[in-house]
């Protein structure tokens, strides 16, 4: 019984620290979401891009190597690599840790928001573009008014999971102390010398953001789909 | 039908997807008011034909001239074109994001035909004469088969097209649902709207056209009145071709 007062002893002592270790965390998440919804649409954009001479698409090849090498290196790489190199590009900005965390974070969500915008518009059936356009609507128009609304509904449960998957990987940032809930754990852990304890109470608060969040995509998830009947 | 009112001249199309070729040079000229059957074996090009005709398949080569005008052109803007020319899916393809009446209203009031109460009186007319003047506020999720192939009919009516362009239309129906969408296609040929149906339904070919056209091959084999090809066929394939066909 002496892990339980133990961990009652260490929340009240330093609730304040998880408390902001959380919202770091959610804060990392939703900023990470929100640039990388913007810059994954404009990735997935470029993906799609026919644009170019004879059979070379400079935009659509750029987009294919970024989405492939992101989703073929481990974040944590990705992490250690911006961290150490955006300084010595950037010397002159003087990047902050926090600055340099983000942009990895960044990074690395685009690809993969990329691939979830650009599956989502793959889904919608093709004979519903070959409709508007038969109709005499340019593609624009039968992207705007048919297309997206549909990809809608495939793209946001799915950009949903990837913001549980980023508040979860915004973690990582915890090795160079950005002040997330990982790195309130490695503090604490300094200063207590308890581990159990202190990881466990974080544990806790991971998971009920994460299952609030997926609570609230299934709640989003019928309320879309109920739309339609 | 004048056979001098010309509406679509096609010259020696030619359509390959990769090395297969599809269409191996059609020439065919189909005149206002005039009602065409396209028939034959699956693969034999009937409808990459038709999708040739809005340049919803873009043809190898050869030309294609609407109204006078060469559509395959690419100075040509073929979004103005494909207003004047109807086309009806085998998957009926109705929007699903839009209701029933949005469905019909979309394309005239986005492309400035029609405002948007102009539309709805006229979606509301439509959609009564094809019997769902009951679903124009629900979504196409709800209605059945037939009931769809209904709404994308109506659907490509309210661009008051000059042509209409069926592809198999019935094939993806229930049976029992295939009775209705013919009685709306054949009431709508009764107004004098120039069709061109690519169909299995042979009874239906034969009651309804002025010409039947029998490809095969990638090349139109046979073409004639509906008596002269089902009746008298003179090439071997449409003979081989109907005898397999039950109608």
């Amino acid at each position: 019984m002496e892990f339980f007062t133990v961990m009652g002893k260490v929340w009240t002592e330093y609730s304040s620290l998880f408390l902001h270790g959380l919202w770091m965390t959610l804060y990392m998440g939703a900023l990470t979401v929100l640039i990388s919804t913007v810059s994954g649409s404009l990735m997935a954009m470029m993906h799609r891009s026919s644009w170019g001479i004879g059979r070379f698409k400079p935009l659509h090849a750029a987009a294919v190597v970024y989405v492939e090498v992101i989703r073929g290196t481990p974040i944590l790489l990705q992490l250690y690599f911006f961290y150490f190199m955006l300084p010595q590009w950037f010397p002159a900005l003087d990047l902050s840790e926090f600055t340099c965390v983000m942009i990895a974070c960044c990074v690395n969500s685009t690809a993969y928001v990329c691939e979830i915008v650009r599956a989502g518009i793959q889904a919608v059936d093709a004979g519903q573009t070959e409709a508007a356009r038969s109709l005499g609507l340019n593609s624009r128009q039968a992207m705007i008014h048919i297309v997206l609304p549909q990809a809608v509904k495939n793209i946001l449960p799915a950009l949903c999971n990837e913001f549980v998957a980023i508040v979860k990987e915004t973690s990582l940032a915890s090795t160079f102390f950005i002040g997330e809930l990982m790195t309130q754990f490695k503090t604490i852990n300094g200063i207590t010398f308890r581990v159990l304890e202190p990881l466990t109470i974080v544990g806790i608060i991971y998971f009920l953001v994460t299952f609030v969040m997926s609570k609230l995509i299934a709640l989003l998830e019928r309320r879309m789909n109920a739309s339609e009947r | 039908m004048s056979a001098s009112s010309e509406l679509i001249r096609v010259e020696d199309l030619h359509k390959s997807f990769g090395s297969l070729q599809v269409l191996k040079g059609v020439s065919e000229t189909i005149s206002k008011g005039e009602v065409v059957s396209i028939i034959g074996p699956s693969g034999g090009g009937k409808s990459t034909f038709l999708r040739c005709l809005n340049l919803l398949e873009t043809p190898t080569s050869g030309r294609i001239y609407f109204e006078g005008t060469d559509i395959t052109d690419k100075s040509v803007d073929i979004n103005l074109h494909r207003q004047k020319m109807g086309m009806v899916f085998q998957h009926f393809n109705v929007f699903n994001n839009l209701t029933v009446g949005k469905n019909v209203t979309l394309a005239p009031v986005l492309l400035g035909k029609k405002s948007q109460k102009e539309a709805d009186e006229m979606a509301a007319e439509l959609l009564a004469r094809v019997g769902l003047q009951e679903k124009a506020d629900q979504y196409p999720k709800k209605l059945s088969g037939g009931q769809k192939q209904r709404l994308a009919i109506v659907r490509a009516l309210a661009m008051e097209p000059d042509v209409m362009l069926f592809d198999e239309p019935t094939s993806a129906l229930d049976p029992e649902m295939v009775g209705e969408v013919l009685q709306v296609i054949k009431s709508l040929v009764k107004t004098g709207m120039t069709t061109v149906i690519v169909t299995h339904e042979m009874g239906f070919a034969k009651e309804v056209s002025d010409r039947v056209f029998f490809m095969d091959g990638g090349i139109i084999a046979e073409k004639g009145s509906p008596d002269q090809v089902f009746n008298h066929p003179s090439n071997p394939r449409t003979k081989e071709f109907l005898s397999k066909v039950l109608y």
